[in-house]
């Protein structure tokens, strides 16, 4: 075959890869109405070491709310009070009107169903196969017919692109750090929340793994309207997906703002944080 | 007192979860797969290490009991004696001692390695109740596993002290177990079986409450596991003493 014949086939199409700046940005927010879920002045401590002193904080329909500070601050802790897994010293949370602090089983399993969590090392369960791992909480709470949830397994799975029939069958041991953690995302979404908390989403996983969540955070958040609380240190997923962004330091919330205020803020501290500088170092301590 | 004050917290702890569980125990529908796993798997497959357990120590009951009762010209008691404190002592307290060991630390281990990987609080937070869930059926299926490997105790040692009776005390095996039979009573019986029940029920819950309390990654585990022996341990020689005052006062 000569050479000139190779020019006549047909240029394979080479699929686009997509550039960081890819992602649309995130959904602007109506700020006027009434917030959804409410901190207010909320204290806790774990035996002598306090992590919250008069924490406040109000989160929105259909924003995407990041939490940042340094490790150890206890940012995750938050996620924790909201739907019930720890309980509060002092202070107020309330989420869709009702208060949580002083919630029953009956109130914190309704809460569960319309807020879903994904855990920082995933925390799928071992005995379980991936299937069986998200048909999970909608077995728990009676969702649907055995073929709508096995169905809905099949659809969330292929949302966090993971549509291999294998990947079903497989138990947690035998999916790489990545996978499960897209497994674990997939089960929270299952039962189509209408708030998903997000313990550091992103920590552990390679850069394509990194923007295929946060790009799934935006698709929800653009797609379904679903408000999300994101604790993360990734500034990347911070400035990819944040319409406001919130700062621990000090055990309160020391900023509130977009990504743009934060980088111009007047306090060094946040400006230095947003840009991972080393200034902030010896001023923490 | 600082010790004190933590037994009192973890007995606290331990009544709550007891509480709970028997709360759950009356929900329907029942966790019968996850029962019937628990079952398995705390009990199927302890009945080797029961079974040489009991042996060994009919045996040996039987040759000190031989060798110590003859000065007294008593040796032909010695096949009563071994199946009576078999029955009623050593069969539940060594098959307890033996399984729950083995079962206890797994049940640490297991729900120990899930609160640290946040699959206690991943349950909760899918709308599962831990109790429900992990808890109950471990407790069911040890109240009923230990009672049974208690029986297959102490079947197998009457005949381990039958075995060595017959050889040292020079009687014949039809004698040896006409004498157990005759010994053994069914308050013997239930004596020894009601406390397997409790022990299985103490095996159960302390290793679950050590488990689901655990922090601090593997090594949280590997102490916690450590633990758990030795409460359970303790545990069990320690309710052994009340059960058994408890039940002589019933049954005499």
């Amino acid at each position: 075959m000569s050479h000139d014949d190779d020019t006549t086939r047909p240029t394979p199409v080479v699929p686009v890869v997509e550039t960081e700046n890819d992602w649309p940005p995130p959904q602007p927010v109506d700020y006027d109405q009434e917030p959804i879920i409410s901190f207010r002045e909320v204290d806790k401590a774990f035996g002598p070491k306090s992590v919250y002193e008069g924490l406040s904080l109000d989160v929105f329909r259909g924003e995407t709310l990041t939490i940042i500070g340094r490790s150890g601050v206890g940012e995750s802790v938050m996620l924790k009070l909201l739907i019930g897994l720890l309980e509060s010293d002092q202070g107020s949370i309330v989420a869709f009107g009702d208060e949580v602090t002083t919630m029953g089983e009956k109130g914190l399993l309704g809460l569960r169903k319309r807020v879903a969590m994904l855990f920082q090392g995933g925390a799928l369960f071992d005995s379980l196969t991936t299937a069986e791992n998200i048909d999970y909480p909608m077995r728990e709470h009676g969702w649907g017919t055995r073929a709508e949830r096995s169905a809905r397994v099949d659809e969330v799975l292929a949302q966090v692109g993971l549509p291999d029939p294998l990947v079903r069958k497989r138990k947690p041991s035998e999916l790489s750090g990545g996978m499960r953690k897209r497994v674990a995302l997939a089960r929270a979404i299952a039962m189509k929340p209408e708030v998903i908390l997000y313990d550091e989403p992103t920590t552990g996983l390679d850069p394509v793994n990194v923007r295929r969540i946060n790009g799934l955070i935006l698709r929800l958040q653009r797609e379904l309207g679903v408000t999300s609380l994101v604790v993360t240190h990734d500034m990347d997923t911070v400035f990819t997906v944040t319409n406001r962004l919130a700062m621990v330091k000090d055990k309160h919330i020391f900023f509130t703002g977009t990504p743009a205020e934060a980088k111009a803020h007047p306090e060094r501290y946040v400006r230095e944080f947003v840009r991972g500088g080393l200034g902030i170092i010896e001023e923490d301590l | 007192m600082s010790g004190f004050l933590r037994l009192m917290g973890a007995m606290g702890e331990i009544t709550l979860m007891t509480f709970k569980t028997i709360r759950e125990l009356f929900r329907w529908p029942p966790e019968v797969r996850l029962t019937m796993a628990q079952l398995e798997l705390g009990g199927v497959d302890s009945w080797t290490i029961t079974l040489l357990t009991a042996i060994f120590t009919g045996m040996v009951m039987a040759s000190q009991f031989a060798i110590g009762l003859e000065p007294f010209g008593a040796s032909i008691y010695t096949g009563s004696l071994v199946s009576l404190g078999i029955v009623r002592e050593l069969g539940p307290v060594l098959t307890a001692l033996l399984v729950g060991g083995r079962v206890g630390s797994g049940f640490t281990a297991e729900l120990g390695s899930m609160a640290v990987t946040e699959q206690i609080d991943a349950m909760r937070a899918l709308g599962a109740d831990p109790i429900r869930k992990l808890v109950l059926p471990r407790c069911v299926a040890m109240v009923v596993a230990m009672p049974l490997l208690t029986i297959l105790a102490d079947l197998v040692g009457c005949f381990g002290g039958a075995v060595i009776t017959v050889f040292e005390v020079d009687i014949t095996f039809r004698f040896a177990f006409e004498q157990m039979a005759d010994t053994v009573g069914i308050p013997d019986l239930i004596h020894g079986l009601a406390k397997s029940a409790f022990f299985g029920y103490f095996v159960a819950i302390i290793g679950c409450w050590n488990g689901m309390r655990t922090y601090g990654g593997t090594e949280g585990v590997g102490q916690a596991t450590t633990n758990t022996v030795v409460y359970i341990s303790i545990c069990i020689l320690v309710s052994d003493f009340v059960l058994t005052r408890l039940f002589l006062a019933v049954y005499g």
